[in-house]
């Protein structure tokens, strides 16, 4: 099988634009997290993400997250049409700063859990979560 | 009013003073995202629970923000402290104005 100069080059071309697809998620990852924590370094220590590796239905994603000593901790789906999802605020009579809740994600993605704690530093968590259906409708 | 909302929580009845438990919610509600559309292409408008809060004798424990990404239910788990016997007082905000509440007494033992 030969391939024309014309030919070469298309596969060229899309071979290389799938190879920036990664590279192009990981920065929208760092710059939500950036947005949440107004540009200050995050540490990925003190947050903990619980969420399935591959969720069959979009959906309900069942996602638990802890943080202690966090005043508020945001989710984030950077895949989604929206990235918010949720933000929990800690208040004084919260025995552990952790919280599980359901979330739906339009498609195979990264979930993202920031923790704001009471010193003002920040801590984050990402998981890949494999989507197999859509939750998004269409 | 959205439709057939209806508050469910689980709560210890009994705690020990000072004993973290957790609190289970869940609030029957279709969370419409504002994403979908129906058959004719037209955009269903936006209709969830934006804001839930608990509280035990007025002191804050959680207090989310929701955002259309939470699923149809909105169910949420947590864990809280019990001080003294008391009362958890559960509210979840609607888009569109109306407030949903539910109370919880608990005893120390």
């Amino acid at each position: 099988m030969t391939f024309t100069r014309r030919e070469s080059l298309a596969i060229g071309g899309a071979a290389l634009a799938v190879a920036a697809l990664p590279a192009k998620l990981m920065a929208s990852t760092a710059d939500l997290i950036a947005g949440v924590t107004g540009g200050a370094a995050a540490s990925s220590d003190g947050i903990d993400l619980t969420a399935p590796e591959i969720a069959e239905n979009g959906n309900t994603v069942p996602v638990a997250v802890s943080a202690p000593g966090a005043v508020a901790i945001t989710l984030l789906a950077g895949g989604n049409p929206t990235p918010g999802v949720a933000k929990f605020n800690f208040g004084a009579g919260s025995a552990e700063q952790s919280a599980s809740t359901r979330i739906r994600l339009a498609g195979t993605q990264d979930v993202i859990a920031i923790a704001e704690m009471a010193d003002g530093s920040f801590a984050a968590a990402s998981q890949t979560v494999k989507v197999t259906i859509g939750g998004c409708g269409g | 009013m959205a439709k057939g909302v209806k508050p469910r929580v689980k709560v210890p009845k009994k705690a020990d003073a000072g004993e973290a438990i957790t609190i289970k919610t869940l609030i029957s509600h279709k969370m419409e995202s504002g994403q979908r559309k129906d058959s004719d292409g037209n955009r269903i408008p936006r209709s969830i629970i934006n804001r839930f809060t608990c509280a035990f004798n007025g002191t804050s424990i959680i207090d989310v923000t929701l955002e259309p990404a939470i699923s149809t239910n909105p169910y949420f788990q947590f864990e809280a402290v019990v001080p003294e016997a008391g009362e958890f007082h559960f509210t979840w905000y609607d888009d569109d104005g109306s407030v949903y509440e539910t109370k919880k007494a608990v005893k120390v033992a």
